[in-house]
């Protein structure tokens, strides 16, 4: 293995001060410019914990987020005594989502995809707006990889301690430290897997039946596949899935516009950086002091310094690094902030422009998003709890009695998603001198009771008589069947046609 | 190259000691670990695999594997395990009476879908996916029906077949009035006249006129007087507006010169008993039933 050799300005020693009191970092950025122009191994990026606002936002995000993967599938909702009381769930063997008083139907899954879009879209309006938000925050692979680190950090200690046991020899102290991490992130990886097929199928049942060990096998390998992933991913591969398995920083690049707000190094204010010595004026120089406090707490291995990189998830760690730092030598705080590309290329503080909301790409975005809620909430409040179909017979088309007459048959599907059983009257208009007669029952307008929850079909046979045929002018005449539900009154027509050989 | 390692000066990387074009040198970089370490476990996966399961082909046998896995045993256990989900419905089919059977609405659901697939098995290649006939056999979605449409005379249908070899079968023959030299010409095209009147399709009163004399003689035994047929003779109505092998007047001539005979299997030791009362009560459920 070759290690290439970053460029350094100065040289390194470990007794360096950046400025009185504070010592500069050992540390090089992990990924770079040089890194990425040839194969080179995997260097362990070694995060120091960051203390400051954002770092708080961070720890409040990972609460919240992974508060509502853990507990929500132990939410309960009453809806009778029929169906299930799980608040969410997702029942793939009645083909059925619940989420609180809403009910979706495998057939209504564009409700789903229109979920989908509208996310899919926020996400380009955050994009646009302050670049990498989901990246640096919600994005479970940044929360739980920042977990499985908040772990390591509790058993191994912070960046350098960490850094001095890997490389120590293979110690006791280093076996077991090692041990419990590991242990520790697959426990995590456990209770992942574990929560994940909760949301499947009722959780206290399923988790009597896993400990029991009487779940089914599916719910078994699905807890082993994402124990498994949450350990590699989280625990081991880390920033790699950011930077070699996800698409999304291939694409936010072309998100932006040179208003975004980004984490950026205001180089203006920073440069010429270097070493600040006691009693040293700042006028002639930058305010970087070179401390590499913002390299260090870096969970992607960056320097924020080297400008816009698709390796940066803009998780503004290094906002709070810097900001601690220029308190320390009295600095304004700001050195690396939210800031959009125009202001970034500014050359000085007085060629700073504020932000502008009103741009054509967020506007689009936003309308986008109104007009795709509004599509969801029309459709939603148009949604029919009973579904009527009529399905005319194709083989055979018609009929030919012994009179000389024409019969068609029809199947209709009445779906009652209703949870009270509902009754239908039918009603058949269109053809002249008709006799009808619906296979089970007595008479054509016999009340016809649906169970709740579920889908019952009527085989309907209609004939016309011989000496109506001649009347009936067309190989296909209009057909008007209308079913009526008694409780409410409520209609619903269906049109099809009665087909003959035709005059 | 052996024993002799090259590093290239640029990237201190090892060199695999080709060169190209006089100093083109490649470097000599390992594939990517993970992808090694799934070549491994799949070579492990695959040892493991040869032992549970079948896999290597020998002379005249292959290696059975330690599982007793087998494709067929699984679809032999799929199909056992359909039949005992069959069973309690095959067995109120078989024990309650016909009544019973079309008044439950589950036990109906189940015949209405059991008795289609058996249709598609068995009926479908002469009466048609649909059951909707055709030349010489039988649309079975009408209402007229040659040997009786109640469920029990289609459930003897199905059973015995008509003529078939079966003892029971339905039998029946329309003569060969014309090869066998029974009626002459004329009197076959008058008898012909005189059945398409009966639908009011003649267009020649007189020779109708003739032909019901010939009618009454030799084909009302069968036919009946009115030519309204006759289901213990199998003789089919011949008033009505269906014709099993066509209503033109060269169509009825045809019939009466060669005689007609179609034959239908009789399926009784074919299919179990249960499949026929459920054929019988689908065929009867598609519309025209009696």
């Amino acid at each position: 293995m070759t290690h290439m050799e970053p460029h350094k300005s100065f040289e390194r020693g470990a007794a360096a001060e950046a400025a009185p009191g504070i010592t500069r970092i050992d540390v090089d950025a992990v990924s770079s410019k040089e890194s990425r122009a040839l194969y080179t191994s995997r260097q362990k990026i070694y995060p120091k914990l960051a203390h400051g606002t954002f770092r708080s936002v961070k720890w409040i995000v990972m609460l919240v987020t992974l508060g509502i993967y853990y507990l929500l599938p132990w939410i309960r909702w009453d809806r009778g005594p029929t169906l299930p009381d799980q608040a969410f769930l997702l029942d793939f063997a009645n083909q059925r989502l619940y989420f609180g008083p809403i009910e979706i139907w495998a057939q209504e899954l564009y409700f789903i995809t229109g979920i989908l879009v509208i996310s899919a879209l926020a996400l380009f309006l955050v994009t646009a707006l302050a670049g990498r938000m989901w990246c640096g925050y919600a994005c479970p692979q940044t929360v739980w990889t920042d977990l499985m680190i908040l772990v390591e950090r509790f058993w191994q200690g912070d960046r350098n301690a960490r850094m001095r046991l890997d490389k120590a020899p293979w110690t006791f102290e280093k076996i077991w430290k090692k041990t419990a991490t590991h242990v520790s992130w697959l426990l995590i990886a456990l209770a992942t897997g574990g929560v994940l097929v909760f949301y499947f199928r009722d959780a206290p049942t399923l988790a009597m039946e896993l400990v029991t060990g009487e779940a089914p096998l599916v719910a078994y390998v699905f807890m082993g596949i994402f124990t498994f992933t949450t350990y590699l991913l989280g625990g081991i591969a880390r920033e790699q899935v950011c930077i070699y398995m996800c698409p999304w920083p291939r694409i936010q690049a072309a998100m932006y516009d040179s208003e975004s707000l980004l984490v950026s190094y205001r180089g203006y204010r920073g440069e010429p950086r270097g070493p600040h010595k006691k009693g040293q004026p700042w006028e002639n120089r930058g305010d970087c002091i070179d401390c590499k406090a913002c390299v260090a707490v870096c969970p992607m291995g960056i320097d924020i310094r080297d400008g816009q990189q698709l390796e940066c998830i803009q998780c503004a760690l290094c906002i709070d690094a810097c900001d601690e730092i220029m308190g320390k030598v009295d600095r304004p705080y700001g050195l690396i902030g939210y800031d959009t590309f125009r202001n970034i290329e500014a050359a000085s503080e007085s060629d700073r422009a504020p932000v502008r909301l009103l741009r054509p790409r967020l506007l689009v975005y936003s309308g986008l998003i109104a007009l795709v809620m509004a599509l969801m909430a029309w459709a939603w409040i148009v949604r029919s709890v009973v579904e009527i179909s009529v399905i005319p017979d194709r083989n055979p088309l018609y009929v030919v009695l012994s009179d000389g007459g024409i019969r068609n048959g029809y199947t209709i599907k009445v779906l009652n998603k209703t949870h009270e059983a509902r009754t239908f009257q039918l009603g058949i208009d269109g053809v002249p001198d008709f006799h009808a007669s619906i296979v089970g029952f007595e008479a054509p307008d016999a009340p016809l009771v649906v169970e709740p929850d579920a889908l019952r079909a009527f085989k309907v046979y209609v004939s016309v008589p011989h000496g109506a045929v001649s009347k009936l002018g067309a190989a296909a005449t209009p057909l008007t069947l209308t079913v009526k539900d008694l409780a409410s009154g409520d209609a619903v027509i269906r049109e099809t046609t009665f087909r003959s050989p035709g005059p | 190259m052996a024993g002799h390692k090259e590093y290239d000066a640029a990237t201190g990387a090892e060199t695999t000691g080709h060169v190209w074009d006089g100093d083109i040198k490649e470097l000599n970089k390992p594939l990517p670990k993970w992808w090694l370490y799934v070549l491994y476990a799949t070579i492990v996966w695959s040892i493991g695999y040869w032992i549970l399961y079948p896999a290597w082909p020998l002379a005249e046998d292959y290696t059975r594997g330690m599982l007793g896995y087998s494709q067929r045993n699984v679809v032999a256990q799929e199909i056992a395990d359909a039949k005992q989900t069959q069973a309690p419905f095959l067995e109120a089919i078989a024990n309650k009476s016909v009544e019973d059977v079309r008044g439950d609405a589950n036990l109906m659901e189940f015949v209405r879908r059991g008795g289609a697939a058996q249709f598609a098995n068995n009926c479908a290649p002469c009466h048609g996916s649909g059951a909707q006939g055709f030349k010489g056999y039988p649309n079975l979605n009408d209402d007229d029906w040659i040997w009786g449409g109640t469920v029990e005379a289609i459930e003897n249908t199905i059973r015995f077949g008509i003529r078939s070899d079966h003892a029971s079968t339905h039998q029946g023959v329309m003569p060969r009035f014309g090869i066998d030299g029974l009626l002459d010409r004329a009197q076959i095209s008058d008898v012909a006249e005189f059945v398409l009147s009966l639908s009011g399709k003649s267009e020649d009163a007189e020779k109708a006129e003739r032909g019901s004399v010939v009618f009454a003689e030799q084909c009302a035994a069968c036919h009946g007087a009115d030519g309204k047929g006759m289901v213990e003779m199998g003789a089919p109505n011949l008033a009505d507006a269906i014709w099993l092998y066509g209503g033109r007047k060269q169509d009825v001539v045809e019939s009466v010169h060669g005689g007609r005979s179609g034959m239908m299997p009789a399926w009784e030791g074919r299919i179990d008993p249960v499949a026929i009362r459920m054929l019988a009560i689908y065929v009867h459920s598609l519309g025209g039933g009696e």
